[in-house]
């Protein structure tokens, strides 16, 4: 096939990107074509290269690009059934997001550089996903940091967007300088630092170091796809525009960790050691954030919760040994949380605030954006797991790869043996997938029913948080089209996505051609936990109007639900707290040491080299009195006094 | 005649001149003295020039340079001593020194300054 359309759908963003850069501020007309035409543009060659490439065919191409004396560095590119699908998700969401945002940031004076951002990060991601060249995949892996950066801090006004996207960039570049070596060690091992030399010396056993490899890359795959212990900057990172979480924080850039370990699976394979770290690093995630999104009030901030959440079902999944399932939730949840996140943005202006008890005590909310309501209503069925909604059958299918693994029979396709995989792995990953269900359903009921269906029982207080993207839309017109039409595009692979796994002639062709049809147990097992955590979050919801209508202080079902756990789980349980005292006031203090040693002993000797001259040409100015006698007088004294030196010394 | 009457004789001149330069306030009779003193060094050179029956002359010859180097140098101090005076009013050497580093304790040095930011 023609080189040039893989080629082109990386590069137009990129050049969209500098294009909006250079005439953002001269030309404002501009920025909105700029933004939205080359990311659309790509998405329709990603769709096309797609289908040119078909089912179960691969293509690498691979043009040296330098010369290293070691493993050489190749622009290479590697294209197959995973890359496609993944290609076709980021084009859809970016270009959704894209024309989102011309609405959603109308009145922004710094849209055009907001807009080259998203174009830039659309072009990264692009990058990763078609990479055939570790290399070349960290420069994308990396250029998606720095715009996240970016676009986190875009209100930068705000103190809590500095500070959250520094502690974004921190967090995922301290998983990243192990990634980093463990890139190094993985194309020393290997020879080469293409994809599919290292895949071939993986499967031959020749890679010398396969657990300290796949440790060293678990943790930058850790900080990028916000998995515990470095998750904490994902809810944090919800200060940006919810357009930008919508696309970075909830479908692209956080999947880009899940995509690469799926790439890399048969390294991972032959560390059961890593794989048993990868999955206990999911389940402490998965149930953890549910916990906490069911104890937040800021709607985006449960949504990015239940995305590190869902992030943990797709390296749960990876544990177990079945990247097709991985692949398989990461698309769908891209999707339906990309949709959740989108109608979060169309909640926020139409609310004016971010805070879901505050939404409670507008009356009429859901008839103001009925479209937000009805499509964040397909969203959260899709993330709770309702049939047939897409999220159903991705979970199912990681829980059945889960029950397969803890059974030892995992399904690494053609990848590996299924001993590869410990049992322990899959049973944890069951155990917490379940469970975690169970929480999901509760948090996502709770939010459901707080922000739209609560009855209002007092006047909207004037204090409710600020969000920083309000006054941005009249909320008379809360839902322009631009916004309005996004949602219903993303609706489609929420609602339909997850049929496509049904026979194996479809979507599993494209991939590894195994089976994704859900498991009888696991699927009577799952959606048991998920009506469970329904009904339960129903009767919290139930059991809190009824409080707030008997005239008590209104409570939050989460509150009931999570009982002591409720304090802890609103913040984080404590994690941010635990890494200031561990991490940040130790550096803190030893940046004030420094900056002591710097001011009071460096600095005297400097300023004391300085003073020893300076009050030498002091006492020498003494000498200049303007007196021409006194100098004649100098002079002759010196005079006689060589005078003498040298009749004395002759 | 022996050399030691003009050679002392040039001493007793040239050391008046010395004086006179280094003590005098007024600074017509500095000038004056510079003149002794130039002219005690013309007696060395036409006395030393006779005693060593130097047939080129040039002690003489220099002397003659040397006069007419002082003449004009002569005329730049009279010419610069009167404008110091029409501008200052006076004619007191030690009072012109306007060049001198006098105002130490209006500006604070450098390293004050810094100590003061400091």
């Amino acid at each position: 096939m023609n080189l040039a359309l893989p080629i082109l759908v990386p590069a137009l963003p990129a050049l969209g990107a500098a294009a909006g850069l250079a005439t953002g501020r001269r030309h404002p007309g501009l920025a909105r074509p700029l933004a939205v035409l080359p990311v659309a543009v790509s998405a329709v060659l990603a769709v096309v290269t797609a289908l040119h490439l078909g089912t179960g065919t691969t293509l690498d191409a691979a043009t040296r690009l330098a010369p290293t004396g070691g493993p050489e560095i190749s622009l290479a590119l590697h294209l197959d059934g995973f890359s496609s699908l993944i290609s076709v998700l980021v084009g859809l969401v970016a270009t959704c997001v894209q024309v989102y945002s011309t609405a959603y940031l109308k009145d922004d004076p710094r849209y055009p550089s907001y807009a080259a951002l998203v174009s830039l990060f659309t072009a990264a991601m692009f990058l990763v996903v078609y990479s055939g060249d570790l290399i070349v995949l960290l420069v994308g892996w990396e250029v998606m940091g720095i715009c996240s950066y970016f676009l986190i801090g875009h209100h930068w006004e705000g103190a809590d967007a500095r500070s959250a996207s520094l502690k974004a960039f921190l967090v995922t570049k301290l998983g990243d300088v192990p990634f980093l070596f463990g890139l190094f060690l993985l194309g020393a091992d290997a020879g080469s630092f293409r994809i599919t030399e290292v895949l071939r010396t993986a499967a031959a056993g020749g890679l010398q170091h396969p657990t300290l490899i796949a440790l060293l890359l678990l943790a930058g795959v850790a900080g990028k796809s916000a998995q515990f212990p470095l998750h904490t900057w994902l809810p944090d990172a919800m200060a940006g525009p919810t357009p930008v979480s919508a696309l970075i924080h909830a479908a692209t850039m956080v999947a880009a960790g899940i995509y690469l370990v799926a790439r890399l699976l048969p390294v991972f394979l032959l560390s059961s050691a890593a794989l048993l770290v990868l999955a206990v690093m999911a389940a402490v995630t998965m149930v953890g954030s549910a916990l906490c999104a069911l104890a937040q009030d800021d709607l985006k901030r449960v949504l990015a919760y239940s995305t590190v959440g869902q992030l943990g079902y797709m390296a749960g999944a990876l544990a177990s040994g079945d990247r097709q399932a991985a692949v398989f939730h990461l698309v769908a949840h891209g999707a339906f949380k990309a949709l959740l996140f989108l109608t979060a943005g169309v909640v926020i202006h139409a609310a004016h605030t971010n805070s879901i008890s505050a939404m409670s005590r507008i009356d009429g909310l859901r008839r103001r954006v009925p479209d937000a309501y009805w499509t964040m209503g397909l969203g959260l069925a899709a993330l709770v797991g309702l049939p047939p909604f897409a999220g159903f059958f991705s979970k199912e299918s990681v829980l059945t790869a889960a029950e397969h693994a803890a059974r030892g029979e995992a399904l690494t396709g053609h990848l590996g043996p299924a001993s590869a995989v410990p049992a322990a792995a899959g049973w944890t990953v069951l155990v917490a997938g379940l469970l975690t269900a169970l929480l999901t359903a509760a948090y996502a009921t709770r939010l459901w029913l707080v922000a739209f269906h609560a009855k209002p029982v007092a006047p909207a207080e004037a204090d409710a948080p600020y969000s920083p993207e309000i006054d941005e839309a009249d909320p008379a017109h809360a839902e322009p089209a631009a916004m309005r039409w996004p949602l219903w595009v993303l609706a489609v692979p929420t609602m339909g996505f997850g049929l496509l796994g049904l026979r194996t002639d479809w979507l599993p062709r494209l991939l590894d051609g195994e089976p994704l049809r859900p498991g009888f147990e696991t699927a009577v097992l799952g959606t048991g936990a998920a009506a469970i955590g329904i009904v339960l979050g129903y009767a919290a919801w139930r059991t809190a109007t009824a409080r707030a209508a008997a005239g008590q202080p209104a409570t939050d079902p989460g509150r009931l639900l999570l009982g002591p756990l409720h304090g802890p789980a609103q913040h984080g349980f404590g994690v941010d707290r635990l890494y200031s005292a561990l991490f940040v006031r130790p550096t803190a203090a030893a940046a004030r040491l420094v900056r002591f040693l710097d001011r009071a002993v460096v600095e005297t000797y400097v300023r004391g080299a300085g003073a020893a001259p300076g009050w030498l040409g002091r006492a020498v100015r003494f000498a200049q009195t303007g007196n021409a006698q006194g100098y004649l007088s100098a002079l002759l004294a010196g005079a006689v006094l060589l005078a003498v030196l040298v009749a004395v010394g002759s | 005649m022996h050399l030691a009457y003009p050679a002392v004789l040039a001493v007793l001149l040239f050391s008046v001149g010395v004086y006179g330069v280094l003590a005098r306030r007024n600074v017509i009779l500095v000038l004056m003295s510079v003149e002794l003193m130039l002219n005690a060094v013309n007696l060395n050179l036409v006395a030393f020039d006779v005693w060593l029956r130097d047939t080129l002359h040039a002690g003489q010859a220099l002397t003659l340079f040397t006069i007419t180097v002082a003449a004009a140098e002569i005329g730049l101090g009279l010419a610069v001593v009167l404008l110091v005076y029409r501008t200052r009013r006076t004619a007191a050497v030690d009072e012109v020194t306007a060049l001198g580093d006098r105002h130490e304790a209006d500006e604070l040095s450098d390293g004050e300054k810094e100590q003061a930011a400091a």
